[in-house]
């Protein structure tokens, strides 16, 4: 490496909470101009090091240096003020000012000390948005009005507002499209050719293969692996040094024969106007039934709808033979569906209970006399199924939110497992599980459908779809393209299917199926 | 269910380390600790109160008098309680208690004698909650301003029965509760049901599925909802219990003054919220305690009784009120961010 002195280094760096040591010595050398990635799984202690670096957390013990001095990061502030950003991966913006008053927040130019000026704020948020390829965004609008994706921008257009020598992205992927993704790496690569440093917190082997310098890799509060080679480590080293074993995308094998018998989920020219075009699907017991596509392609909007949490304007639900009522998740959960739904902590756990609470939620009169819960076999009950999924820990008295996002999602699973639904929609069952926790909640999942489940999956990463199911239905704007057998199918063609036809550019292949580096 | 499950029955399990009872144990040690401190509040008030005024505040007919004081409150209070563990709020239970305690007094209804009187004071009371209930759950209404409309109109048809006049109750049994030597059952009759509301407010809060459901729509209602739970009616019904509570305080403030009048209740919408917060129930939702509402009414009235026997006047008490709200939601912060 380059020898003059690196921009940051964090040497030492030890945080306790109550209860836990989030961090225990933690090193960590950035150097200018370089896209340095961190990885880990959830609970490792990424977020607890980059709100360090931010300037949100203080730490117990440990030292910073900064373009090779101490420095003391107080508060957000002064971590600002030294050139340090960070973009958190929930979106810290105001809805309800414009794209230029928030890009401007906290710095507004202004005249005689106090009088916004809105025009100078305005013209620079644009120039400032051109610069991140996104010229189509009005500063003037208010930012509750722009998508996801153009929220990030902003968010970027905001740390890029001040004088910014490092940029911490926690998970700036995990919201966007593959294309948004790829303008994304073009941001990233024109800030790095300015000398822009940048920390990148992702999930995603294969984005940091294409654009990560180096790598350090946590675990448990330490850095196991500082500074590996981002493109030419191994996925089976990265990997068995986040889990401690040798895990990979691995996923369980399917029955050899298709399981026979009735649908359980039949679902006949349903439809949401201008949300989807009518959809029919059969889903048999044991089996896995995956609905790929992009975001906004309406794969969630047709799980919701099948689970009568919208309603439909076409077509009708039945689970064996018996018709629901349209827009009814009661009817729904009573036939025997049971979603997890795609944003695990606002549409699925009450955070502030424990985890036995969470799973007994939706059987609550199994345990009830005449509206009186026998806590007991509430907890005999929820205890049983959190064990048969291997939720840990092994203690359902926990509040959820102690829990890792596996475990939290494998919560979900046991709520409905306890239920004894029938039919399980996974609306992105994976989302904000590591990487070694994904295979395991794979294979409860195949497990579930071995015994007799229908599972009905939607997730935006393909080699999920086509690895764990035995069917997929290809979407595109809200309109099946393709039906085949998973093994008749490969990431490229799905890949093409969903974005009509057209090859696939810059797209890498599914590094981590394969364990080498893609170019 | 492949593996072998052992028998539910604890909440030590033999296989966990002690380690992972960790935050549990922390969180029901804070709660007790919530408790306590209020608890402590409580006694350091009984302490100041039996220094300035030994004789008059420890005299057994005043402590009775507190709590027949906290009662009318205390029953708005638990009702309030599990409005606000929903993520909810009722502003009109001041307003429903003086309508209730109106209409039941009219002359027409006192015709019907003592169970027409309490009879009418229920329904007034559930009907308006009724209204609430279908405003907010299927109306869409945000219960602050559905609960703040009833509250105006109930006020206005209090004062329309009424005319600005006090209705005075001429039924001996009624009569005979508000006396000051009345007990039922050694106790006496506010304070016993003020009790009962208590503890039965309690038992559905924490052992009933309706008190489940009820945390679970304040704590995340959209989860709630794609979990099963019927949302809507839940909110129906935490309105409707709310309104059966004001019902039932309106009762007992006719016993207590004898009287109905369109003036009564006034501000209770405040009392209550301040004694529900206090107490540690969550202002947004998804948690709450009857036993912290219940102190918090006590520390109320009894701050109210020790000012009024050492003839400081209101505006003091208003002020003292203030600063031990900020006081008890600063300290309450304090512990919740240490978790």
């Amino acid at each position: 490496m380059a020898p003059e002195p690196p921009l940051l280094t964090m040497s030492g760096i030890t945080k306790s909470f109550p209860g836990v040591r989030a961090l225990d010595g933690v090193d960590l050398d950035v150097q200018a101009g370089e896209v340095h990635c961190l990885l880990g799984q959830n609970g490792a202690g990424k977020s607890t090091l980059i709100k360090v670096l931010a300037g949100a957390h203080q730490p117990d013990e440990g030292t910073i240096g900064w373009r090779g001095d101490h420095v003391t990061l107080r508060s957000p502030i002064a971590a600002m003020r030294l050139g340090i950003a960070t973009i958190y991966q929930e979106l810290d913006l105001v809805e309800g000012l414009s794209v230029a008053e928030n890009v401007h927040l906290g710095h507004e130019p202004t005249a005689a000390g106090f009088v916004v000026r809105g025009k100078a704020a305005r013209s620079s948020t644009a120039a400032l948005l051109k610069r991140l390829g996104h010229p189509e965004i009005d500063p003037a609008r208010l930012v509750g009005e722009l998508s996801a994706a153009q929220q990030q921008i902003v968010s970027m257009a905001r740390a890029l507002s001040h004088d910014v020598r490092l940029i911490v992205m926690d998970e700036p992927s995990a919201a966007l499209d593959p294309d948004e993704v790829d303008n994304l790496f073009r941001i990233v690569g024109d800030l790095t050719a300015d000398g822009v440093a940048v920390v990148y917190i992702s999930h995603r082997l294969e984005e940091i293969r294409r654009i990560g310098d180096r790598v350090t890799v946590l675990k448990d509060g330490r850095a196991v692996a500082g500074g590996l080679p981002a493109k030419s480590t191994p996925t089976r080293e990265v990997v068995a040094l986040m889990t401690g074993r040798n895990v990979e995308y691995v996923f369980p094998d399917r029955p050899r024969s298709r399981p026979p018998g009735e649908p359980v989920l039949r679902v006949q020219g349903l439809a949401r106007g201008g949300e989807f075009a009518p959809l029919d699907l059969d889903l048999r017991p044991g089996e896995i039934v995956g609905l790929a596509g992009l975001v906004g392609s309406g794969r969630s909007e047709i799980l919701e709808t099948i689970y009568g949490a919208r309603k439909p304007t076409a077509g009708r639900v039945s689970v064996n033979g018996r018709t629901l009522r349209p827009g009814s998740v009661r009817a729904a959960v009573r036939a025997g569906l049971g979603l997890a739904p795609e944003e695990r902590k606002a549409q699925a756990l009450l955070m502030l209970e424990s985890v036995t609470r969470n799973v007994s939620v939706s059987s609550m009169s199994r345990f009830a006399h005449g509206g009186w819960i026998d806590r007991r076999a509430e907890r005999g009950a929820a205890r049983a199924a959190t064990r048969e999924l291997s939720l840990r820990p092994d203690n359902p008295s926990v509040p959820i939110r102690t829990l890792s996002g596996g475990n939290q999602q494998k919560a979900v699973l046991a709520r409905w497992l306890l239920r004894g639904c029938r039919v399980l929609l996974l609306d992105e069952p994976t989302r904000g599980v590591d990487v070694g926790a994904r295979a395991e909640l794979y294979a409860v999942i195949r497990r579930l459908a071995d015994e007799g489940l229908a599972v009905l999956l939607v997730s935006s990463e393909v080699p999920e779809v086509l690895g764990l199911a035995d069917r997929v239905l290809v979407l595109r704007e809200g309109r099946v393209v393709h039906t085949a057998p998973a093994q008749e199918l490969d990431e490229h063609r799905v890949l093409d299917l969903v974005m009509e036809g057209s090859p696939v550019a810059g797209e890498g292949s599914p590094v981590a199926s394969e364990g080498s580096p893609a170019s | 269910m492949t593996q072998p499950v052992s028998p539910p029955r604890d909440d030590t399990p033999e296989v966990s380390p002690f380690k992972e009872h960790a935050p549990w144990r922390t969180l029901a040690a804070r709660a007790d600790v919530r408790t306590l401190s209020l608890l402590g509040v409580l006694a350091a008030l009984i302490v100041i109160g039996g220094i300035t005024k030994p004789d008059e505040f420890l005299d057994t007919r005043n402590l009775q008098l507190v709590l027949t004081q906290a009662s009318v409150i205390g029953v708005v209070t638990v009702g309030m309680t599990f409005v606000i563990t929903s993520g909810g709020i009722d502003l009109s239970v001041g307003a429903i208690v003086a309508l209730s305690s109106v209409w039941a007094t009219t002359v027409a209804t006192q015709e019907y004698g003592f169970a027409g009187v309490l009879f009418t004071a229920v329904l007034v009371g559930v009907g308006c909650g009724l209204v609430n209930g279908l405003l907010i759950a299927y109306g869409g209404m945000v219960p602050f301003i559905a609960t703040l409309a009833m509250l105006s109109s109930a006020r206005g048809l209090a004062l329309q029965i009424t005319d600005g006049k006090t209705q005075i109750v001429t039924i001996d049994g009624i009569l005979k509760l508000g006396e000051r030597d009345a007990y039922v059952l050694g106790i006496p009759p506010l304070v016993l049901v003020f009790a009962v509301v208590t503890v039965i407010g309690w038992l559905i809060l924490n052992r009933t599925t309706f008190g489940r459901r009820t945390v679970a729509v304040g704590g995340n209602a959209e989860a709630a909802r794609l979990a099963g739970i019927d949302v809507r009616r839940q909110r129906l019904y935490l309105y409707l219990l709310s309104g059966l509570c004001c019902g039932i305080a309106a009762f007992l403030l006719i016993i207590l003054s004898g009287s109905g009048q369109n003036t009564n209740g006034n501000l209770y919408e405040l009392d209550a919220i301040a004694a529900a917060i206090i107490g540690g129930t969550l202002l947004s939702g998804g948690r709450g305690t009857i036993t912290g509402s219940v102190l918090g009414v006590l520390i109320f009235t009894t701050i109210t009784n020790i000012f009024a026997l050492n003839n400081l006047q209101s505006d003091v008490q208003q002020i003292a009120k203030g600063a031990i709200i900020v006081a008890a939601v600063l300290v309450q912060r304090r512990t919740a961010s240490t978790t």
